[in-house]
């Protein structure tokens, strides 16, 4: 083996370099293929928990009758879709004012689930309001917000899609989702801003939460679920990434060798 | 109990096309982009391996 990478005095080198150790695409790729198993095995046991507690012990609602069990899938997907879109504009921001290659990497990774999120959203919400609003869709405030945010989504990845270049996709993809950032106070306080025909939060950090224990238990169980799910298949898809955009170095050469 | 039978279940009090049709898309998709991955890494495994060896052929032909 050649010594190439041994330019550098070592030692000192670690240890300055330590608190970032993780923000290279060679350490966080073998540490990330781990957490993988561990956060899938979490969603599938949390959404199976959460499912049980929702659909069977949950009582029915003395409104809205079964329908309303729809919440316990509209509520975990429409947080999701302003999360995670509140964590590609972090990854984003970091990305471009440190110019680091991992930083963008997850903000591209993370950009597809958002969007399929906010499509359940918005589909789960349809779904619900037809029995509930007896319409499919209004042009109200929350709706509204949240159908741009899916536009966000979208145009995201088509702008990242259409620059070959990846490190410029990679700064254009960033500004894009930094001034789209704007859209999640929007969505989050449409329904105290607005009067619209969305119901307000039922649940907030102020005050008590306006619903049965269990359903709130098999919701935030849910939501849980969502997080772990999210969490796997992002560190999966960045690792397809890392592959792609590494390729040209050795340690990416011998993990393809090794595997094959 | 909320449900006396599984007929009782699937009905969802008359909501099943609301409620079943959440529950359908939400895990098609889910189940859709986990495939989709699973089969984007395998590809991607396969183009690189063609790629390094191809390259590493061209390598060894001009230094011999």
């Amino acid at each position: 083996m050649s010594t190439v990478n041994q330019t550098l005095p070592g030692k000192a080198g670690n240890e300055r370099f330590h608190f970032f150790r993780f923000s290279s695409p060679q350490t966080f790729f073998p540490l990330s293929g781990k957490m993988i198993p561990w956060f899938a095995t979490a969603a599938v046991i949390l959404c199976a928990v959460g499912l049980y507690i929702g659909f069977v012990v949950a009582p029915t609602d003395h409104q809205q009758g079964e329908s309303y069990r729809i919440i316990f899938l509209h509520v975990p997907a429409a947080w999701m879709s302003m999360f995670i879109y509140c964590v590609m504009a972090f990854w984003s921001a970091v990305g471009l004012t440190l110019n680091t290659r991992l930083s963008s990497m997850m903000a591209t990774a993370l950009a597809p689930t958002g969007a399929m999120f906010t499509f359940l959203a918005l589909w789960t919400g349809a779904l619900w309001g037809k029995p509930t609003w007896g319409t499919w869709w209004v042009w109200d405030a929350r709706l509204t917000s949240e159908l741009i945010l899916l536009f966000l989504y979208i145009g995201f990845m088509a702008l990242q899609a259409s620059i070959d270049d990846p490190r410029r996709a990679d700064k254009a993809g960033a500004v894009l989702a930094l001034v789209g950032v704007v859209n999640i106070p929007i969505i989050y306080f449409s329904v105290q801003w607005w009067n619209t025909l969305h119901q307000g939060s039922s649940v907030s950090m102020t005050k008590a939460p306006s619903m049965a224990m269990t359903m709130l238990l098999g919701m935030l169980i849910m939501a849980l679920a969502a997080w772990a799910y999210t969490l796997a298949v992002v560190l999966a898809r960045v690792r397809c990434i890392i592959l792609e955009r590494e390729k040209h170095t050795d340690w990416v050469k011998e993990y393809v060798e090794k595997k094959a | 109990m909320n449900w006396n039978s599984w007929s009782d279940f699937f009905a969802m009090g008359g909501y099943a096309l609301y409620v079943w049709g959440s529950v359908a898309m939400t895990f098609l998709l889910l189940a859709g982009e986990v495939c989709g991955l699973r089969m984007r890494r395998r590809t991607l495994m396969k183009t690189l391996e063609r790629w390094i060896r191809s390259n590493r052929r061209d390598g060894n032909e001009k230094s011999a």
